[in-house]
């Protein structure tokens, strides 16, 4: 984007570059703030119709489609009120450390080719560093608040989260082994062939973990049954109980984001990312008509593909927000002991015993690489290694000489 | 101070690990809350690890430590975990026999 | 690509610099021990900040989830499984505060001198053009290190690794069995 300014406008690199950091800044907040708008919306609608009632109806025509923007309108009017027991300072920041950490780890989402606002090497782990740091707003929000519902809220949510953190990086470890680098822009690419490319299909182990990630990743976000730390019929509201006015809804802004977060990682980490179930805009079929650049290419052509990818990616994110919104009207909330049951019990040697499944499969142990769908059709290991040859050459082109195999054989001496 | 257009030298990274150490030190010295000193105790690790990262650091230095550096950076932040997760577990348990967090209660050994 | 950007690392590298001071100082002279893990958060995060500028991208990555992440919310639960009033503050006397000071002072001033002692270290990096940033941002050598393969002339990190994660398994259990529930203590508040 800065090169784009530069050639075209003519201006200097530097006030390019603060151009196109504000325009990537004002997109990602804008995808956060939508995001919220429209999930809240989904969200009362899905209830509505899960409960048999229609949801909101009147504000703005049919659907109530902007009855969030109205809630949003009456909660900067609401009073901003600080209780005479809390500690102001604490109070008064938790919010925002909430929503900053949610909105940090945006910056390493991927939603398209290439359209990153921070191109991370280690992206995913990343993402799940910060997206761990959101329950610090959280912690301080029940502590300062000065309510014991509160404190209680944050003590759960300080237990829960932190249990989860495990199983979720076991889950998230084995489509990085599978792929061999952590860049979440080269494991979605490599998932292009078409949907039995996505990693979610790549052996029995992967499908399974899957289900685990979703878990935990709604766990670690503290949705219903989940969301302890607010249970309403024990804890009047949790964690939030004092809060009022827009501090309260930057808390709704960070679980919205960070639902779409997970949702997001999921999505690239198993569905394949923005390539669509019939690799329509790869370059394998677009790439062969003459004359029609490929997708990534800088040019128009390229742009549309990136478009249709973003699209593609949105798209399959929502449908996991719309699982978790499902979820949450569908099931009854945990016990608290029965959350961590869950966690420690079961997630975390299930999510053990898939990894390991999958390292299996993956070396080949056993003879277990033929539940593999690389054993059945060759074509898509090869696919892999050369989307990771591509990230590695690209990386070398920067100066960085790295080859595992030459590493191998040079280590073994 | 130094220039601002400086490029970053080995000492900036020194500076930043001397001033969290001697703060750590500080804070094991005067605070009376075991977690206090606990936290203490992570911010002089955290000193000590800006010094690895400023030697092993390929952008300060040609001659530097490389990858040992960050290995060792590594593993501090490991061990540091684990080192809370012990110091933090023996508070508990001082507060459930004594209730108080007061590390200058915990005199029973006193002759 | 360094070269251009270096304004601006010097820029960030005082920006964060600072943050990670300040805090910490924070941390030393508030008295609340709720504030003084806030402010340590806040002092950690600056330092993860530093470790990206100075080329350690994984190892930054790593204070954040494990330090900020794990570490400091476990502070954080310790501190409200053990506060016995809300905000408990526990004062600090002036004749503590002198002497700290004054030694702590003492400490800075020689740890200060060290450092920009050394010649060598106040140089800047004579060939900054050689400089390759990419090769900063790999985590795979620091895999391969730990499972006893150097891609440089080092030695391997096996071993120490092998140990660490007995370490890690004791410390679970040992943890675990130490802080278990036992009946509380008659209080007499």
């Amino acid at each position: 984007m800065v090169d784009f300014f530069v050639s075209t406008f003519g201006m200097s690199p530097t006030v390019a570059a603060i151009l196109a950091a504000g325009i990537q800044c004002a997109l990602l907040l804008n995808v956060v703030a939508v995001g919220a708008l429209v999930f809240i919306w989904m969200e009362r609608k899905i209830a509505g119709r899960i409960q048999d009632r229609l949801g909101p109806t009147r504000v703005g025509g049919r659907f109530g489609w902007l009855q969030t923007l109205a809630d949003g309108i009456k909660l900067i009017a609401k009073e901003d009120l600080t209780p005479a027991d809390a500690d102001a300072l604490l109070f008064k920041l938790a919010p925002y450390i909430s929503f900053a950490a949610s909105f940090t780890a945006y910056m390493a989402l991927p939603f398209s080719d290439g359209w990153v606002a921070v191109h991370v090497n280690a992206g995913v782990f990343f993402i799940l560093a910060v997206l761990g740091l959101e329950v610090f707003g959280t912690i301080l929000a029940g502590y300062a608040s000065g309510s014991k519902w509160s404190l209680f809220g944050a003590i759960r949510e300080a237990a829960q989260v932190v249990s989860y953190e495990v199983p979720l990086g076991l889950c998230v470890v084995v489509p990085v082994m599978i792929c061999g680098t952590m860049d979440l822009v080269a494991i979605a690419n490599m998932q292009s062939a078409g949907i039995w490319s996505w990693l979610i299909f790549h052996d029995p182990f992967t499908f399974c973990i899957f289900w685990i990630y979703f878990t935990c990743a709604m766990a670690s976000v503290n949705r219903a049954p989940f969301d302890l730390a607010e249970a309403e019929s024990e804890l009047v509201a949790g964690f939030h109980t004092e809060y009022s006015g827009l501090r309260w809804s930057f808390f709704f802004m960070a679980e919205y984001g960070s639902m779409f977060l997970v949702s997001g990682l999921a999505v690239i980490l198993f569905f394949g990312g923005w390539n669509g179930p019939l690799a329509i805009m790869s370059d394998k079929i677009i790439g062969v008509i003459p004359g029609l650049g490929l997708a990534g290419q800088p040019n128009a052509w390229g742009f549309i593909a990136g478009c249709v990818g973003a699209a593609n990616f949105i798209m399959k994110a929502t449908i996991g927000v719309t699982v978790m919104i499902w979820v949450r009207w569908t099931l009854p909330r945990l016990r608290i002991d029965q959350v961590m049951t869950m966690c420690l019990k079961y997630c975390v040697p299930l999510a053990a015993a898939c990894f390991l499944g999958a390292v299996f499969v993956k070396a080949e142990i056993f003879g277990l690489g033929y539940l593999s769908v690389d054993a059945w059709l060759p074509g898509l290991r090869s696919d892999r290694l050369e989307v990771r040859e591509g990230w590695m050459t690209e990386v070398e082109g920067e100066g960085v000489t790295l080859s595992t195999e030459k590493t191998l054989v040079h280590g073994d001496g | 101070m130094l220039p601002l257009m400086a490029q970053l030298t080995v000492s900036h990274y020194l500076f930043v690990g001397a001033v969290l150490f001697v703060c750590g030190v500080a804070c094991m010295a005067t605070k009376r809350n075991a977690l206090g000193v606990l936290m203490g105790v992570e911010l002089v690790l955290n000193g000590a690890n800006m010094n690895f990262i400023a030697f092993a650091s390929p952008l300060l230095r040609e001659k530097h430590l490389g990858l040992d550096g960050q290995l060792v950076a590594l593993f501090v932040i490991v061990l540091a975990a684990a080192e809370a997760a012990v110091a933090l577990a023996i508070a508990l348990n001082f507060y459930n026999n004594h209730s108080t967090i007061d590390v200058d209660r915990a005199s029973e050994l006193k002759g | 690509m360094l070269l251009a950007a270096v304004d601006w690392h010097s820029y960030f590298f005082m920006l964060f610099a600072m943050l990670a001071c300040a805090f910490a100082m924070g941390v030393l002279l508030t008295s609340n021990i709720v504030r003084m893990a806030f402010y340590l958060v806040l002092s950690l995060g600056a330092t993860a900040g530093l470790y990206f500028l100075a080329g350690a991208e994984f190892v930054g990555a790593m204070q954040l989830m494990i330090y900020v992440g794990g570490t400091l919310v476990l502070l954080i639960f310790g501190v409200m499984l053990t506060a016995q009033s809300r905000f408990v503050s526990m004062k600090i006397r002036p004749d503590e505060w002198i002497l700290v000071a004054s030694l702590g002072g003492a400490l800075l001033l020689l740890l200060l001198y060290v450092a920009f002692s050394v010649p060598e270290w106040r140089m800047e990096h004579p060939h900054p053009a050689e400089i390759s940033v990419a090769e900063t941002k790999l985590a795979a050598p620091i895999g391969l290190a730990l499972s006893g393969v150097r891609l440089d002339d080092g030695i391997g990190y096996l071993f120490p690794f092998l140990i660490v994660s007995v370490h890690l398994l004791v410390v679970l259990i040992g943890a675990g069995y130490l802080a278990r529930t036992k009946r509380r203590a008659t209080s007499e508040n």
